[in-house]
């Protein structure tokens, strides 16, 4: 009963969606307010519909009612409660169903706190996003209806997939979805302007906060799936350069960008067309993310065959949406005529070389992404690109960033000296190259990798702190500092979180120990500096799996400073094991132990990794986070309201 | 997400990825093999190396790559050695042979691009005559100024 109504309110939400595609975009173009004001009850009444519609889908799940084909193929009558709810969109239907979801989350966001917004503004970008909408709801209903019921229900499912039955995992997708559609709401700003035909500093500003929320929402997303992968996975791997993983990391950088370039627009009206262009193709990238993730299209050419009712669906939805956007922009982007004047030393600029640096590194992510396919249709080729690639050729970009970075945040707007910042920064850069001079003195290995890292790190660190200090005057204090902006507080965090994690990734990358062996009980072995000891490995029985799980004693100078219990496990229903790798975290480094097979005489092989400055990846993802949030308080944005209000020379340029 | 769906598949085989009896006793050929390991392709599993892979066809590779270390052979003739057998599938980085210089030089190219894009832009920035932007505000700005200011 509750799945019928369920699929009713989804149709219902379709239809909902189609008015408010059509009237609120014919009365902004007549001039109707009526029909403007449809858009807001509207916006409301589609997302509460989705809302019940998704919420009847996960009452499906937690009751576990096997007469849905898609909780028989997903769940388990056995299976924890959280994996029950997260079971509802760990599966392709119910996580189209959570998409529409969050599109038409934000689309009652913006009518919800879009009061300052002109009416005949508001009234477009509800229409775009309504239109992105209608082309989720057919393609759910259409193609991958997850209310569908099967005759005859069987008495129990078929289990998740068991990797998926991880709390990190559980929050993944819904963090990366906010993230991928927050980012439609800037498409839908965009075309919105473009229609209107201008943008000004008041359009940027409403635009930045749906792009930082958008990108605060990836970092999270693929910090938490960087994190889950890097636990569950048995080998300690955090970044696999997969395609499906680049599909999400595209979004990312071009959400950086965007955000960045957004500030421009807002202080100095320039760089408009740009920006607009980024919103378009940000959001493009979401929509060629979901085409990867659900046609299969990269696993192999082949595999797309399997099921090209869906691929194709979401490439006319790309084409539609992206093909139209850009359209549109060709024809209008001559009426966003710049309007700051600003010499090729100053923030702009600095800002401009973020955008280059940023847009170009996603575009050797997308060429080596998409590389496999053109050379093998193209030119007759089954060839690999694989993480190596990358490496080599993603890099140099984000070094380069990094290098530019304190500098271009600490140039003045309209016309700086290089030279006069280099000067305030001596700081930063002595005691980066200090730093980075003595790892390179201590380590025994030859590569640069960790000292590169770490002087990157904290030059990218001490520079934020720098900045933060030059902005309470001339004399500096630590009162005034507390008292700033907390946009100016955001910055400094979220660069310094990237600092940190650049530093990690190297600093892991580089100082790696890793050590395989057969273990025999009770005999210990040293690893990096700590003695290991397998004492016991027990049968241990878990809700829906049985464990393999083993008892090592670490020790470190004698004393024992944790007992590790890595476990292999068998998922009788999915029919699958899984290795949970067992981890000693510290602030420093990891201590990863990953149990495998018995062999013949009793002892078991062991992979023991010494991982240094593991947890700072994430740490410095949840800075970034952090960051984008706390920018994302600051009164300006709060006040937003009342923006538009404000004449754009007024806008300071700091 | 979904790269799961395919790890899966390299765990259902129990066994995993660099097992200790295939170690070699030389820990400056190991280290080489481990190297060339990262760089090669386990041929059933997606996107992963011989190195992280479970699957059996990785264990051979990497059994092939320590016999040809062993027999004498440099990294590039045990590359050479496999890719002759395996194609150039297993390469995870291509070669820069043919139409790889696409692939290599995309990146380059297009900084170069955007970089001369980007030059040109801020130098038209610079050139353009200062005042504009106090440029006057349009009827309607004015008149929602008023409005504004009178309430």
């Amino acid at each position: 009963m509750v799945t019928e109504l369920g699929h009713f309110a989804l149709i219902l939400a379709f239809m909902v969606a189609i008015v408010q595609m059509v009237v609120p975009m014919v009365g902004a173009h007549k001039r109707w307010s009526g029909w403007m004001a449809v858009a807001e009850p509207a916006a409301n009444a589609q997302f509460f519909l989705t809302a019940f519609a998704f919420g009847a889908l996960v009452w499906a799940f937690v009751t576990s009612d096997f007469s849905l084909r898609l909780v028989v193929l997903n769940s388990h009558s056995a299976k924890p409660m959280l994996y029950k709810i997260s079971g509802a969109w760990g599966n392709h239907e119910g996580s189209m169903l959570l998409w529409v979801l969050i599109v038409t989350l934000f689309g009652a966001m913006a009518a919800w706190f879009g009061g300052g917004l002109p009416p005949s503004l508001k009234a477009r970008v509800l229409a775009v996003q309504s239109a992105i909408a209608v082309a989720f709801f057919a393609f759910i209903l259409f193609t991958s209806n997850p209310f569908l019921r099967v005759a005859v229900p069987p008495f129990d499912g078929q289990d998740l997939n068991p990797l998926l039955q991880d709390p990190g995992l559980a929050f993944h997708p819904p963090f990366l979805y906010l993230g991928y559609v927050g980012l439609s709401m800037a498409f839908s700003f965009a075309v919105a302007a473009l229609i209107e035909g201008r943008v000004d500093a008041a359009w940027a500003r409403w635009v930045r906060p749906w792009t930082l929320a958008a990108w605060v929402f990836l970092t999270i997303g693929i910090a938490l799936g960087s994190w889950w992968a890097y636990y569950e996975l048995g080998w300690g791997g955090f970044w696999f350069w997969d395609p499906v993983e680049n599909a999400s990391f595209m979004p990312w950088l071009l959400a950086a960008a965007l955000l960045h370039s957004a500030i421009v627009v807002e202080k100095r009206e320039a760089l408009k067309s740009w920006t607009i262009l980024l919103a378009i193709i940000a959001f493009g990238f979401s929509l060629v993310g979901t085409f990867i993730v659900r046609s299969g299209l990269l696993t192999s050419v082949h595999a797309f065959a399997n099921d090209p009712e869906r691929g194709i669906f979401i490439l006319v939805i790309l084409a539609i949406f992206v093909g139209g956007a850009l359209t549109l922009f060709a024809a209008r982007a001559q009426a966003m005529e710049a309007k700051g004047v600003f010499g090729t030393v100053s923030r702009e600029s600095a800002l401009v070389v973020n955008n280059i640096l940023l847009a170009v590194s996603c575009f050797v992510v997308f060429f080596g992404t998409l590389w496999p396919i053109v050379a093998e249709m193209g030119f007759g080729r089954k060839l690999s690109v694989g993480a190596p690639f990358f490496n080599s050729a993603f890099t140099p970009f984000m070094v380069a960033l990094g290098i530019i970075l304190p500098l271009g945040s600490m140039l003045p707007w309209k016309r700086g000296k290089l030279g006069r910042v280099t000067w305030s920064l001596r700081y930063a850069f002595g005691l980066a190259l200090a730093l980075a001079l003595l790892v390179w003195a201590m380590q025994t290995e030859r590569s640069a990798l960790g000292p590169v890292g770490l002087f990157l790190g904290a030059w990218i660190t001490f520079g934020a702190v720098i900045d933060l200090w030059s902005r309470t005057g001339r004399k500096g204090s630590l009162r005034r500092m507390m008292r700033l902006p907390r946009a100016d507080w955001g910055k400094a965090v979220a660069h310094t979180g990237l600092g940190v994690t650049m530093f990690a990734i190297a600093g892991l990358m580089a100082w790696e120990v890793e050590d395989i062996r057969v273990a025999r009980m009770g005999e210990p072995f040293e690893v990096g500096g700590f003695t290991l000891t397998l004492e016991d490995v027990q049968r241990v029985q878990g809700p829906n799996y049985y464990s393999t799980m083993g008892f090592v004693k670490l020790e470190r100078n004698g004393r024992q400073i944790a007992t590790l219990n890595p476990e292999k496990r068998d998922y009788p229903v999915a029919r699958m094991p899984t290795t949970e790798a067992a981890i000693d975290y510290r602030i420093l480094r990891d201590v990863y132990v990953v149990i495998g097979d018995r062999q013949n005489d009793g002892s078991w092989t062991m992979r023991t990794y010494i991982k240094p400055f593991a947890n700072w990846i994430w740490a410095g993802s949840i800075l970034m986070a952090l960051g984008g949030a706390l920018s994302l308080s600051d009164r300006r944005f709060r006040v937003a309201a009342g923006a538009r209000k404000t004449p754009a020379k007024g806008v300071p340029a700091e | 997400m979904k790269r799961l769906l395919v790890i899966l598949l390299l765990l259902a085989s129990p066994l995993w990825a660099v097992q200790p009896d295939e170690v070699l006793d030389d820990p400056v050929l190991e280290e080489r093999a481990r190297e060339l390991s990262k760089e090669l392709r386990c041929l059933v599993c997606r996107n992963e190396s011989i190195d992280e892979s479970n699957a059996d066809l990785a264990r051979d590779l990497r059994l092939l790559v320590r016999e040809r270390l062993v027999a004498g052979d440099s990294d590039e003739e045990a590359m050479a050695f496999i890719v002759d057998r395996y194609g150039e599938y297993v390469l995870l980085k291509p070669t820069t042979s043919g139409a790889n210089w696409f692939l290599w030089l995309a990146g380059p190219v297009m900084l170069l691009i955007a970089a001369g894009v980007g030059w040109g832009y801020l130098r038209a920035r610079a050139r353009a005559p200062a005042g504009q932007e106090n440029a006057a505000l349009s009827e309607a700005e004015k008149e929602r100024l008023r409005q504004i200011l009178d309430e």
